[in-house]
């Protein structure tokens, strides 16, 4: 049986993550859990996560959980959304905290400076609603989906990625910033594909039968 | 870039839809979850709840709502009403809502945005500003669904919130809420370009002609309308294409 644990840490709202791959996946077997035993005995690991990144830290470590998460990504499918792509990274300059450092980069805020559109009008953050993925390469993840196509993004922050080569996706907000990364086994987005209808669908569906 | 949003807005008192909703081949035409999924396939960005409930022990059943509704529609939920403390918010979130509107609780007690905004984060946290206007280019924040003057300016208001972490304002003119004659304009842009955040604009729609003008001179980055969209006049689809063939972004 196809089992996919997604990480509860206290960090917002997991039961639509939830509800929209039982959709896509009904024959998986889906369980929030904040047990690191759990996490470590699923096939596949989902990481959401909203809200202020230290507090994330914080509560991801209270409940002991890092080791679980880091294990993940190194060894199965492992899907990162929101703030569960930004802690992949090595810092973020929200509350100058340390993520997991699993992946080269960091997390950055949107500089008020760029934050003008093509008409001159002001960009507002958080940069919230849909906005166009456009890729930098293929992966198994996009299929189905039409390169272009609108995801529902809500954040503050970005991700800078160290390495040229883990940028699967990059939207344009004042600036192109990362909007997905891919490394072997880890996909990550900032947007979110639950709340995303079709396009989030097909991704998370795509996930549930990903073999990386 | 950046679509901006189309909302449609849904009255819900004890569990119903209670403005009348005209889709075809729509058996209930008050259940939620019907009603949300109609608006999902026609391309809503967002819907937008409004617990118009006025007894507290009722209070309840908008979170199962909530809870069915965000198992067939993945798009984003905001719940408003009747929200008085964090732990409100909290069980909003919990049950499937993805952002949650404060109006006349934000005004008696500022703290509580910064509280929620602290505890679930920003992007959770709508301020709902009802305005009239009080002057030339003057607009005075309104409570209790606009029953009560507060004396406070929706401009500086509308800073405030910001300032105290509100992640969105939902704005309505109460001048015209209900008058079909488009949005006040003026207080739209007044607002939209006077904070960071986005601003949702609200109150008047009579025409898919408002939508457009919301955006296109009001600068705002979400328009809300209920009446023109739940009386079947036009759907979701025909006022993104209408806002499309007008030069705005839009997700189609």
């Amino acid at each position: 049986m196809n089992t996919v644990a997604i990480v509860d840490y206290g960090m917002g709202n997991l039961r639509s993550v939830a509800k929209a791959i039982e959709h896509v996946a009904p024959q998986a077997r889906v369980r929030v859990t904040s047990d690191p035993a759990a996490v470590a005995a699923a096939d596949r690991v989902v990481v959401p996560g909203q809200g202020a990144m230290p507090d994330c830290m914080r509560e991801l470590d209270a409940r002991g959980l890092r080791p679980a998460v880091i294990a993940a990504t190194q060894s199965k499918p492992f899907l990162g959304i929101c703030i569960g792509l930004q802690m992949l990274f090595a810092s973020s300059e929200e509350g100058d905290v340390a993520g997991l450092g699993v992946l080269p980069g960091r997390v950055r805020r949107f500089p008020h400076e760029l934050m003008v559109g093509p008409d001159g009008g002001r960009l507002k953050v958080p940069h919230m609603g849909w906005n166009e993925v456009n890729r930098a390469e293929p992966h198994a993840l996009w299929e189905g989906i039409p390169d272009g196509s609108r995801f529902y993004f809500v954040h503050s922050y970005y991700v800078e990625a160290g390495e040229p080569s883990l940028v699967a996706a990059f939207t344009v907000h004042g600036l192109p910033f990362t909007c997905a990364v891919a490394q072997d086994n880890i996909f990550a987005v900032q947007f979110h594909p639950e709340k995303s209808a079709q396009s989030g669908l097909a991704l998370l569906g795509n996930f549930m039968r990903w073999k990386p | 870039m950046l679509a901006k949003r189309i909302i449609p807005c849904l009255d819900v008192k004890a569990g119903r839809v209670v403005k009348g909703i005209n889709f075809e081949g729509l058996r209930d035409a008050g259940d939620p979850v019907e009603i949300a999924r109609r608006y999902d396939e026609q391309g809503a960005d967002e819907i937008t709840f409004l617990d118009i409930t006025a007894s507290s022990d009722e209070r309840d059943i908008i979170i199962h709502v909530v809870e069915q509704v965000a198992e067939q529609v993945f798009i984003p939920l905001t719940v408003g009403g009747g929200v008085r403390v964090v732990d409100d918010v909290r069980r909003l979130l919990n049950a499937g809502a993805d952002k949650v509107s404060m109006n006349t609780a934000a005004v008696q007690n500022p703290q509580l945005v910064a509280d929620a905004s602290g505890k679930v984060g920003s992007q959770c946290i709508v301020v709902a500003i009802d305005a009239k206007q009080s002057g030339e280019g003057r607009w005075e924040v309104f409570t209790h669904g606009g029953r009560k003057g507060t004396g406070l300016d929706a401009v500086e208001w509308a800073r405030r919130v910001q300032q105290l972490g509100a992640g969105e304002i939902l704005l309505t003119s109460m001048d015209r809420d209900g008058t079909r004659i488009g949005f006040d304009l003026k207080l739209t842009r007044a607002i939209s370009d006077a904070v960071d955040i986005p601003v949702i604009a609200s109150g008047g729609v009579g025409s898919l002609a408002h939508l457009a003008e919301g955006v296109l001179e009001g600068h705002a980055d979400a328009v809300l309308a209920a009446s023109i969209f739940h009386y079947g006049e036009h759907t979701v689809r025909e006022a993104k294409e209408f806002m499309r063939a007008r030069g705005i972004e839009v997700r189609l």
